[in-house]
């Protein structure tokens, strides 16, 4: 124990250190703050979709809202029925889905097990070009130089249709498929590779048999990473989809996904008016479907880590 | 090399805000003109103007539709609604709830052209073949005397007051004998977010029809002539047939704001309706007052 | 083994890396079409005057000045906001939150976060920021807006980047009797900080060029001057491509086309300084 101190020389000491204890108490507090910021975030986009959205269920049922297929906000009296968006966004995912799944998990495969450094090292910056490309420029694209093209190639009144929106989709889902497809290739103990060259099998059939049942699935994470992003992305769609009302039949048909009906029809809504709270509620069901996929990748990626794990 | 990226950046964060924030020379009022795509480069012309008379003053045009105008006036997030459409009674309620008084002011007027590909034979429509073509029932261009091709019919989405205005007008005919208001716009109907891209459509789809106002119609798109029976004869949009009243589907040009403008908005607004204004409306494509 | 046999096999093999690879190629050829298109067809538009002056008749003349300071403030309005909390939420998460259900939440609500639509943050922008807040269509209700979207992000990255600073650090520095917030304070932080300016720019980078949410909140077509203020409305670079996207009647086509050359580049630059950091900071180590 150290020698008492005349109280004059003590006191400075004790309450410099109180001091900073305070400051510092003060700083947790702003720390712990910003951890419950990002919650009260999330909760605060669910509190408000809920209040201005669910009204929307007191005007059309749910079962007319979701099932119907008329959609006249600026009618007298306006009805609202969401089925052409479900079925539009169901339609450009698709055909997103199927173009970046297997180009992407391919191109992962190659990147991941077969590229020489140098070509991987080419390859990944422009990969990440493509990530960074925002979707307004995409949309632009789509616009100025697919559409004509995909009017021409099949022959159709007009390029701006659910097609051209998966196309452009696909190459906005590609970077994250391609990225998590490959880390979860990666992670794929060597052990496991060593262990089918040593019984004779090529490098193909390694891949083919070893790495990518190993990698499922991650590989499967990076799917449902792109299905969400092709489901919520807005401008690209709202530029070449073409907008049409009715249930779109064929991916050729100008169709309007849920996002573009949000981002057409905002500006036209009064707060608390019909068409605002259908907007709203379209909103609601965009943010629950887009949730479930996202927290379903998250789970599946975190199992793989753990099956890897050391 | 870290540290001295932590100064580097933010120093030159700051001093680009510094010498923007310079260049601003601050001070000065503000109006907002929100709403109407067709009114958009009316308005932009006419506060370009206004302000190289009025330095002090910084005018924000925005569009993209009147539904927008108005739910902004409504809202408080505008001083000026410009509106391609008439303001609708449940609307002028929805304001009042909201203590808004919306006052109503002529500036323009359009004759509101519907346009198709120049290489499109047809050159002229009864307003009853219009309805049909936007509802739907008419899907061909041979039933209307052109080529044997599916019509691709281009619209404006809800935003606009086009949308509403023509969907009143002339696909539900109203005002002649065969007014329908049960009519909607068909379900093949592209509904786009712009008049822009509606217009460039036209330009690059032999099949397609849209209609713009006529500030927006250039070489590169036909006008069609209307009838407003198949008795009349087809009448081509321009400044005069609007003004003399024989274009069928003429309409005005709307300012909107909460109660009578005062201060720099009414400046503006009485700049936008004297004679040197009015010079511009013909300039920009439309139509003047008188 | 028979050599027919063996043959076989390696045929598929060559098969099917040359599917591989034509896939990969399928990947490549699109953006370099796209770069080289916007360069091909925007640099005719590019010219000092472009760059500096703000739109004139009804923006077929003139430049684009206001919707690229617009971009920049949008830009500086979301880091400021997004960085401090975002850090200050990613050192909760690492030093001081307890493994319980609170902590489980916030990394879910972080998850989710990261997955919203952006329409769904420009509604929820309207819905907070414009009407309940009052701040109406202004720079302060994009940035706030683009703010909570960049959170995610920046939350993520932070915590990354400290979750990397070696336990050893930590704990020498208690040692010596620095307290919990002296250590972060001095050591962590400057440890993390490529990692952390990494993910700000990289935030930055994807405000430049969100459309959605400011299409919502109301970005302004013409503003002939630029913004005094945080409440006045702005121009930016994406809802500016987004207007003149169908080519205003009487506008050269390669106007549309030099405004997209220009948000290119901007959002690209700041890719490329987040990824020149990262690499720099890995080499150090």
């Amino acid at each position: 124990m150290l020698g008492k101190t005349s109280p004059t020389t003590a006191e400075p000491g004790e309450a410099l250190r109180r001091r900073w204890r305070l400051g510092e108490k003060l700083i947790e507090g702003w720390i712990f703050l910003a951890g419950i910021l990002t919650i009260a975030v999330l909760l605060g986009i669910i509190a408000l979709l809920l209040k201005e959205g669910l009204p929307a269920f007191w005007y059309t049922s749910p079962w007319e809202f979701l099932f119907g297929t008329k959609w006249y906000p600026v009618s007298e009296p306006p009805t609202f029925g969401i089925t052409s968006f479900f079925v539009a966004t169901l339609w450009v995912t698709l055909v997103a889905t199927a173009i970046s799944v297997p180009i992407g998990v391919a191109c992962a495969a190659y990147l991941a097990e077969v590229a020489p450094a140098k070509v991987r090292e080419t390859v990944k910056p422009i990969i990440e070009i493509l990530a960074g490309i925002p979707s307004v420029v995409m949309g632009f694209i789509g616009l100025m130089l697919l559409s004509p093209l995909v009017q021409s190639a099949f022959n159709l009144n007009t390029g701006l249709c659910g097609l051209t929106a998966g196309i452009m989709l696909s190459l906005m889902s590609l970077p994250i498929i391609i990225s998590v497809s490959e880390d979860a290739l990666r992670a794929v103990p060597d052990d496991f590779r060593e262990a089918s060259y040593a019984l004779g099998a090529t490098k193909w059939e390694t891949i083919r048999h070893v790495c990518i049942p190993g990698a499922l699935s991650g590989i499967t994470a990076a799917v449902m990473l792109g299905v969400g992003r092709a489901i919520g992305e807005t401008m690209t769609v709202l530029m070449v989809a073409g907008g049409a009302l009715a249930v779109p039949v064929s991916p050729t048909d100008p169709m309007m996904p849920m996002t573009a009906a949000i981002a057409s029809g905002i500006g036209n809504a009064v707060r608390g008016g019909l068409q605002y709270q259908a907007l709203f509620a379209i909103g609601l069901i965009l943010f629950v479907i887009t949730l479930a996929v996202n927290l379903i990748a998250d789970r599946v990626l975190e199992r793989q880590k753990r099956k890897f794990a050391r | 090399m870290r540290k001295r990226l932590f100064i580097i950046l933010p120093v030159v964060v700051v001093v680009v805000l510094v010498v923007t924030i310079i260049a601003l020379g601050g001070g000065g009022s503000s109006i907002r003109i929100i709403g109407s795509n067709t009114v958009t480069p009316l308005s932009a012309v006419w506060a370009e103007e206004f302000m190289e008379t009025h330095p002090e003053v910084s005018i924000a045009v925005s569009g993209p539709g009147s539904g927008v105008g108005i739910a902004a006036l409504i809202n408080g997030t505008t001083d000026i609604c410009q509106a391609s459409r008439k303001i609708k009674q449940s609307e002028i309620d929805q304001a009042e709830a909201n203590g808004v008084e919306p006052y109503e002011i002529q500036v323009a007027t359009d004759a509101l052209s519907v346009v198709v590909h120049p290489s499109n034979p047809v050159s002229e429509l009864t307003i009853a073949q219009l309805s049909a073509i936007y509802t739907g029932d008419i899907t061909n261009w041979n039933e209307v005397g052109g080529n044997d091709v599916e019509i691709v019919a281009i619209a404006r989405d809800t935003n606009s007051g086009t949308h509403v205005f023509f969907k009143e007008q002339v696909v539900q005919m109203k005002g002649l004998p065969t007014e329908d208001e049960s009519l909607e716009y068909g379900g093949d109907v592209l509904m786009l977010p712009s008049t822009e891209e509606g217009v460039n459509q036209v330009a690059s789809n032999p099949n397609s029809i849209f209609y713009p106002g006529l500030g927006y119609v250039t070489e590169e798109v036909k006008p069609l002539a209307i009838k407003q029976t198949a008795d009349s004869i087809g009448v081509l949009p321009s400044v005069q047939t609007a003004l003399d009243g024989t274009y069928p589907i003429a309409r005005p040009l709307l300012f909107y704001t909460d109660g009578e403008p005062t201060g720099v908005t009414k400046d503006f607004i009485d700049y936008c309706l004297s004679s040197e204004g009015q010079e511009k409306v013909i300039e920009v494509g439309y139509v003047p007052l008188e | 083994m028979r050599a027919g046999a063996v043959s076989k096999r390696q045929l598929s093999q060559r098969t099917a890396f040359s599917l591989l690879i034509v896939a990969t190629i399928i990947v490549i050829l699109p953006v370099l079409a796209i770069v080289i298109q916007i360069i091909v067809n925007g640099a005719d538009a590019i010219s000092l005057e472009f760059l500096t002056e703000a739109p004139s008749q009804a923006g077929k003349a003139g430049g684009i000045l206001p919707a690229i300071v617009g971009t920049f403030y949008l830009m500086l309005g979301t880091i400021i906001v997004a960085l401090p909390l975002g850090v200050m939420a990613g050192i909760y998460l690492t030093e001081y939150a307890r493994d319980n259900w609170f902590t489980r939440a916030i990394n879910l609500a972080i998850v989710n976060l990261a997955g919203v639509p952006s329409i769904v943050y420009g509604l929820f922008g309207l819905g907070v920021f414009v009407l309940l807040f009052h701040f109406g269509m202004s720079l302060l209700s994009a940035s706030l807006t683009l703010a909570c979207q960049a959170l995610a992000m920046t939350v993520t990255t932070s915590r990354e980047a400290i979750l990397a600073v070696p336990r050893e650090y930590r704990e020498g520095s208690l040692a010596v009797g620095a307290t919990r917030w002296q250590t972060i304070r001095h050591l962590v932080l400057p440890q993390a900080s490529p990692g952390i300016i990494t993910g700000a720019v990289l935030a930055m980078s994807r405000a430049a060029g969100e459309t959605a949410p400011i299409l919502v909140v109301g970005a302004a077509f013409l503003l002939p001057g630029l913004p005094q203020s945080p409440l006045d409305q702005f121009m930016a670079l994406p809802y500016h491509l987004y207007t003149v996207a169908a080519h205003i009647p009487g506008m050269p086509k390669s106007t549309m086309w030099g405004v997209a050359l220009v948000l290119l580049v901007v959002v690209l630059s700041f890719n490329v300084l987040a990824t020149v950091i990262r690499l720099r900071a890995r080499q150090r180590r």
